[in-house]
């Protein structure tokens, strides 16, 4: 590499080499398909890539320190900055850390499950949304985006509405939901439902048989399974690949297991068949949601685990009994002490398998806090995938991988 | 007296905690589960398992840190533990001079997770198992970036999320959460160097700090002068404000009103 010399004039995104014909061409960090903070160093032969190496980093903020300095509830509102597509999907996966290390995950009320599926499917349907729009703008396809956008806010109404919140949601709580859905949310879920399908449809004719599109991403970023294995993949990064294994349906948790889905797979493993499937995701997670309102229907109206010794009663309690004021007040300022042991915790983002490992101590704040990311080896397989293919392939594989710097930096 | 703070963890920790406090523990139940058991058993015939248990539904395995590759070898190739989803370490240097070293993998086909998990000392080297299974590659980075943990024969241990010239290593202990001295001091001293400490002073990382000498964005309350202006400069007198002025002009008892007093 060139050495930084004041006075002379320095190059800082290309590098010549003379030796070989190698150039080394530095894609990023600033570059607007980078989907974030993600720099590359490309040795390329002409316009052919002969090595990829992604330098990550521009983005850590030290999250799995800070947790180790908060409290358990203090550090929910952080975990939104992780995958800030789809926020709900990371306070989810780690409350549900917390409940099953706190052993009361059981009792967690049916009306919050419910509602939780139904912010976990909504995020799924905006993640999607978002990623096609971007990964058809990346490739060149301007309208798709306008149009995504457009349906991906509706979609952000109806969380706005429920939580007050459009990215940062931080809209569920440990133990269950802070707040009952309010009136007429359902109708409006309900109008969506109705409204999407159509939508995708029209994407799917913009897109699905567009020659530009196929040829753009057809056989362009071929992960074989036994690479998508190696690379610990998860998500549609492995059902790209031919490997069915989604852990709603495989390791479920929640109400998964009361209702009927599909998992779709595709075993093209390039990125035209993982396009495929973010469509067919949306179609599956509609179904889930159209199944769960006759759910919430059926519930009581309780939110909140009942676990005086963790969890604070309900406000109505609060303000009229005094130990329940009390234990309140003991949890805000000191924090729940789980008991000593650990866990870890998958569950199914729309990015892939986010996960939480939680060692506690028997203290308020978590020993060891571990975030396992599906973005950060969805980036690292990049070294792998890339070499072989083109430069302008590189945007489309970047792409299709549906990596996010919030998460994978953390 | 300031209170002791011990230096060999400085984390933030709960500042009361009753005498009598007993933290509960999660149980470690004995292996029953059929598959556990099986898995268990060939991995006993090949290496040596110091205690294994089941905790929340996943299997735990303690072995010697020397047996790593073997024991991920094994349970992958035999009993078709075929994804490393994650490895990371603790740190327990303050409580042992040890780090503990975590594998949690995933057997898609039997859908059953375990944690092989194994403690090296402060000073020691840990083998890598990136020939088994890719994903090691930027774990073990990320566990020698935030630990110093050194991995024996991995292709390209470099600092993966900090920079590579950074001091430290962010998550141990014995780290503190706003950073050390040469956190600081990092960025200063690399676009500057460190001959501008002093001119730059340090970072005000305090979010409710208000300066005294900064009059553009506060005003000083008895003491304001104009917007931006110098902050040693006099201040403004205010000439409109007389305290000799009588605060009632005149008084007229005709023009005023009794109020009645029975009211």
């Amino acid at each position: 590499m060139q050495q930084r010399n004041r006075l002379e004039p320095y190059f800082e995104n290309l590098v010549f080499e003379r030796e070989d014909n190698t150039m080394v061409v530095n894609f990023g960090p600033q570059h607007p398909s980078a989907h974030g903070q993600l720099r590359l160093i490309l040795e390329m032969d002409g316009e052919q890539i002969k090595k990829a190496v992604p330098d990550i980093g521009y983005l850590h903020r030290g999250m799995e320190k800070m947790g180790e300095n908060m409290i358990y509830n203090e550090f929910l509102p952080t975990t939104d900055r992780m995958d800030y597509i789809a926020a709900t999907a990371n306070n989810y996966a780690f409350a549900l850390a917390v409940e099953r290390l706190l052993g009361i995950e059981e009792k967690v009320p049916r009306r919050a499950k419910v509602i939780r599926m139904m912010l976990l499917e909504l995020n799924r349907i905006i993640s999607h949304l978002f990623w096609l729009a971007t990964h058809a703008l990346d490739v060149g396809a301007m309208s798709v985006f306008l149009y995504c956008f457009r349906e991906r806010e509706y979609a952000m109404d109806l969380m706005e509405e429920y939580c007050g919140a459009r990215l940062t949601h931080s809209s569920v709580r440990i133990g269950g939901v802070p707040l009952d859905l309010p009136e007429g949310w359902l109708e409006h879920l309900n109008w969506f439902l109705n409204k999407l399908p159509e939508q995708i449809k029209l994407y799917e004719g913009l897109l699905t048989e567009n020659r530009i599109w196929r040829m753009r991403l057809e056989e362009v970023g071929v992960i074989p399974p036994e690479m998508a294995k190696q690379w610990a993949c998860s998500g549609i990064m492995l059902r790209g690949s031919g490997i069915e294994y989604d852990i709603r349906k495989e390791e479920p948790y929640e109400l998964y297991d009361e209702v009927d889905f599909d998992i779709p797979i595709s075993d093209r493993c390039d990125s035209y068949g993982r396009y495929l499937l973010y469509m067919e995701e949306m179609r599956q997670s509609i179904k889930i949601l159209r199944q769960l309102i006759p759910m919430y229907k059926d519930t009581e109206p309780e939110l909140m685990a009942h676990a005086p010794e963790y969890i604070s009663a309900p406000k109505e309690d609060i303000m009229t009994q005094n130990y329940s004021l009390m234990q309140h007040f003991v949890l805000v300022t000191q924090g729940m002490r789980p008991p000593v042991g650990e866990v870890y915790v998958p569950t199914e983002s729309p990015k892939g398998e986010l996960g939480f490992f939680i060692r506690s101590e028997g203290e308020p704040y978590p020993y060891r806090l571990k975030i396992r990311a599906p973005s950060f080896w969805h980036t690292g397989i990049l070294q792998d995938l890339l070499p072989g293919h083109y430069l302008a392939d590189v945007v489309t594989i970047i792409g299709s991988t549906n990596i996010v710097f919030g998460e994978i930096d953390r | 007296m300031r209170p002791y703070r011990p230096k060999d963890n400085v984390q933030k920790k709960s500042y009361y905690t009753d005498r009598f406090w007993v933290a509960p523990r999660i149980p470690e139940e004995p292996v029953e589960d059929e598959i556990f058991k099986a898995d268990l058993r060939t991995l006993k015939k090949e290496i040596k398992v110091k205690k294994a248990y089941i905790q929340r539904g996943q299997l735990v395995i303690i072995i010697d840190a020397k047996d790593n590759v073997k024991a991920l070898q094994v349970l992958k190739e035999k009993c078709g533990y075929d994804i490393l989803s994650e490895m990371s370490a603790i740190d327990y240097l303050a409580q042992d001079g040890e780090f503990e070293i975590f594998y949690q993998l995933l057997a898609m086909s039997k859908r059953k997770r375990v944690r092989v998990k194994c403690r090296i000392k402060e000073d020691e080297a840990i083998e890598s198992v990136e020939p088994l299974f890719r994903s090691a590659d930027w774990s073990e980075r990320e566990m020698y970036d935030m630990f110093g943990i050194k991995v024996n024969n991995h292709p390209y241990l470099k600092r993966i999320l900090m920079p590579e010239d950074w001091v430290g290593y962010p998550l141990r202990k014995t780290y503190p959460l706003h950073g050390d001295e040469a956190a600081q001091w990092y960025e200063v001293d690399k676009i500057f160097g460190k001959e501008y400490r002093e001119i730059i002073g340090p970072e005000q990382r305090d979010a409710a700090y208000i300066s005294t000498t900064d009059t553009c964005n506060f005003a000083r309350i008895y003491h304001e002068v104009p917007r931006c202006a110098d902050p040693n400069s006099e201040p403004e007198k205010i000439e409109s404000f007389n305290e000799d002025a009588p605060l009632v002009e005149t008084f007229d008892l005709k023009k005023s009103k009794i109020v009645d007093k029975t009211r």
